[in-house]
């Protein structure tokens, strides 16, 4: 019991007990978190992905205002059933510019990974405003003020700056051109081929029924709109992104 | 007292407060930061009303400091009550829809409040009284930095106050139990910082030449929660002077740092504080001392070694790559053995005091903590088996397990360390009342029993529907079938809730009412008091 009894080295010395706990409690995380970072296989190789457009971030920036991650996953495991109800399993380049990732750990309401493109705008807007008079099963609370509330942008710009600090590619045309995607991209009589070209496959037009103004309303459909359909599975290679 | 400096400082704080209101680039951050000018400039009218200019009296050096921790013990009922109430309210929301109030009241902003709240608020303020009771008393020695320990204590209220308003607000990063902005994350920070040097300098002042086990526990408590919180909230703000900010990382990574931070929130905050709280009140409440010293070392190094491996857990067949999963389940497999040897020292403590939990009701809580902390820490590792696993996650049986640790083990560990504490601090010769302990006990469990079962049915049911197919093959349940299905258990849920409140608001009258001096005449408990003997 030699090592038993030299612990008391330890209890004897308030820095040495400092020092190892840390030491202890540092190591699961860098074996396990910093290979995430260089392990060329982490993150597959998929065709699709880019940074998301300004009105969809800000609708992103609502959706977790909102907290709509504590009921809502956007992961879809690899398992028959998921995949018959949601659509292909998540894959970890479908959220390799989410900074933070929107995953969740509940499904009080469904997986949300892939729901863009499933309903209509119109369905979106009346289910957001008054969820029970389309789903009357659904717990989910009314977000009927969302439609009221014009998008407040100072500057959108700076939250194209700051994701591109901490890694996603937005390019200075699209820092310059922020302000100006953000509206143009729910306006149904702006030109829209700049934002195409900057943000292929953006959803553009009036999203939630009232054209006159870019509400928050806007900017969460937008954003549900795009969910899940940037990368096409046809030309996805599942053996090479197993891992 | 008089407080010059620090009247100057917090009107300077308030100040800053009232022009990063003026001058914020989005409505919430201007709204935050008038709720944080009011707060600091109503703290500090305070101190103003209590300035005398008397000299003051002479502070004994090798008398405790109790006053933060009185303030502590009473903060930690009221966060505790306030915590529950809100957890009440959002079950009801569940089963209710109707109840929630757009925008502020939503369950998506409520939820954090309930989970902070009684995570940091509650269990926080309880953590940080004993801690600095614990370390007073086993190392004999007076806290150390004079009013630092004040700083601690309000320092962490205004973090508090912070966080719960800015989810009321929508100011949330959306990592659970990380919710809180870039500036409240700093804030935080400092008053991290401060806490753990005087924890540390308080152990280095010591007159024992031993560090008492709990004080481990704490110390690393401590040190990992600084590491953990300070790694996790790595981020880069919009702007200075606003409240939006985006991660440092992205999608998989961001998600396996969050849920290393979040496991081990669990891991030190919920686990290794509450372990320190037990080898303290657990010792002194049933008068015997701890049951292996050779188990504590054992135990203390295994579980904080283990501890930290097992965040992968949370995203089993999720994108994470698939050896981080396998590595995340092992960890936590084994991690079942050091915290059952926590639960062992624990228990076996009672040796030759069995007798207590049928006589002294705050034995009879302390006991069914480390209960609870066993049949927990038993079902954590049972679901992180992947194939557990694919039927548990996203369901109410993780909702269920969360509650029978929080409820069962910190709740009433804590529970009994403040009814040891409230007399002693406040100098009464007992509790107002010991049947009104045992009346909360009873509720208490009672309503995790319930709690935990319902979201036992209701999550393994649930699980089974999404994924039930019928003899075409065809899946039978839309999602929204399984929601109508969960409608009786979250009424249940609410109402085992509502029982663990009540025995809260129990124990809140009954802590009121030993402090303001009282004492309710009533019979003994049977057995509480030694039976005379007839002479042989």
């Amino acid at each position: 019991m030699g090592l038993i009894d030299r612990h008391a080295l330890i209890e004897k010395n308030a820095t040495l007990l400092l020092v190892g706990s840390l030491l202890v409690v540092t190591v699961g995380g860098i074996v396990e978190i910093a290979p995430l970072f260089y392990l060329d296989n982490t993150i597959e190789k998929v065709d699709g992905m880019r940074p998301y457009s300004p009105l969809e971030l800000a609708g992103r920036n609502i959706y977790v205002r909102e907290g709509c991650y504590l009921c809502h996953s956007q992961m879809i495991r690899p398992f028959r059933d998921e995949v018959e109800r949601y659509g292909h399993y998540s894959l970890a380049a479908e959220s390799m510019y989410d900074h933070p990732f929107q995953w969740g750990s509940k499904r009080t309401g469904p997986d949300l990974a892939r729901v863009g493109d499933r309903y209509s705008n119109s369905w979106h807007v009346q289910h957001l405003s008054d969820p029970r008079s389309v789903v009357p099963e659904s717990i989910m609370p009314s977000y009927a003020f969302l439609k009221d509330k014009p998008i407040e942008v100072k500057d959108f710009s700076t939250h194209l700056v700051a994701n591109r600090r901490v890694g996603v590619p937005y390019s200075d045309e699209m820092i310059a051109n922020a302000n100006a995607d953000l509206m143009t991209q729910a306006d149904p009589n702006a030109d829209t081929s700049g934002l195409e070209k900057r943000y292929p496959k953006a959803k553009t037009g009036d999203f939630d029924g009232n054209p006159q103004q870019v509400t928050e309303m806007d900017a969460l459909v937008a954003y549900l709109q795009m969910l899940g359909t940037l990368v096409d599975f046809k030309n996805y290679d599942e053996a090479a992104g197993y891992r | 007292m008089r407080y010059g400096t620090e009247m100057v400082l917090l009107g300077l704080f308030a100040f800053g407060a009232v022009v990063a209101a003026g001058f914020g680039v989005d409505e919430p951050f201007r709204q935050h930061m008038w709720v944080l000018f009011f707060a600091v400039a109503g703290f500090t009218a305070i101190l103003l009303r209590n300035s005398d200019f008397k000299p003051a009296p002479p502070i004994d050096p090798e008398a405790y400091m109790d006053g933060p921790i009185r303030y502590g013990a009473i903060a930690t009922m009221f966060w505790g009550v306030v915590g529950m109430l809100v957890g009440v309210i959002i079950a009801l929301q569940l089963a209710f829809p109707d109840l929630n109030i757009q925008p502020w009241f939503n369950f998506g902003r409520l939820r954090p409040v309930h989970t902070s709240g009684v995570v940091f608020a509650f269990g926080g303020n309880a953590l940080l009284c004993t801690s600095l009771y614990v370390v007073q008393r086993t190392c004999r020695a007076r806290l150390f930095g004079g009013n630092l320990a004040w700083f601690v204590f309000w320092g962490y209220q205004l973090f508090i106050v912070m966080a719960a308003t800015g989810y009321l607000l929508g100011i949330t990063e959306s990592r659970e139990y990380a919710e809180p902005e870039w500036y409240v994350d700093i804030w935080l920070t400092i008053v991290w910082v401060a806490y753990l040097i005087l924890f540390l300098g308080t152990i280095l002042k010591r007159k024992e030449p031993h560090i008492y086990v709990a004080n481990w526990f704490y110390l690393s408590f401590i040190v990992t929660i600084a590491m953990l919180h300070v790694v996790n909230n790595l981020s880069m703000p919009a702007s200075f002077l606003g409240s939006k900010s985006y991660s440092a990382f992205s999608g998989v990574q961001d998600a396996l740092t969050q849920w290393w931070y979040g496991h081990n929130a669990v891991g030190f905050f919920l686990t290794a504080g509450f372990l320190g709280m037990m080898y303290y009140f657990v010792p002194k409440q049933v008068n015997r001392p701890v049951y292996s010293y050779r188990l504590s070392i054992i135990h203390f190094w295994a579980l904080i070694f283990l501890y930290i491996w097992a965040g992968p857990h949370h995203l089993h067949y999720t994108a994470l790559p698939d050896w981080a999963q396998t590595l995340g389940m092992v960890f936590s497999i084994m991690l079942w053995m050091p915290s059952w040897g926590g639960m062992i020292n624990g228990l076996m403590t009672l040796s030759g005091a069995w007798d207590k939990i049928r006589t002294d009701p705050i034995v009879r809580m302390m006991v069914a903590a480390i209960a609870f902390y066993g049949m927990s820490t038993f079902e954590g590792p049972m679901m992180s088996i992947k194939t557990v696993n694919s039927l548990s996650h996203y369901t109410d049986w993780t909702i269920g397990h969360v509650h029978s640790g929080a409820l069962g083990w910190v709740g009433l560990i804590s529970f009994g360390a403040i009814y040891y504490m409230v007399p002693k601090l406040w100098n009464r010769p007992r509790l107002y009342s010991m049947r009104l302990v045992t009346w909360h006990f009873w509720l208490a469990t009672l309503g995790i029993v319930v709690y935990a079962a319902v979201m036992w049915v209701s999550g393994i049911m649930q699980g089974l529907m999404w994924r039930e197919y019928d003899e075409q093959g065809f899946l039978v349940y839309s999602f929204a079938e399984t929601v109508a299905a969960m409608h009786p258990y979250y009424i249940m849920r609410a109402a085992g809730g509502a029982m663990y409140l009540a025995g809260a608001l129990i124990m809140a009258w009954n802590v009121t009412m030993t402090i303001r001096g009282y004492q309710r005449e009533e019979q003994p408990l049977p057995g509480s008091a030694p039976a005379l003997q007839p002479a042989e």
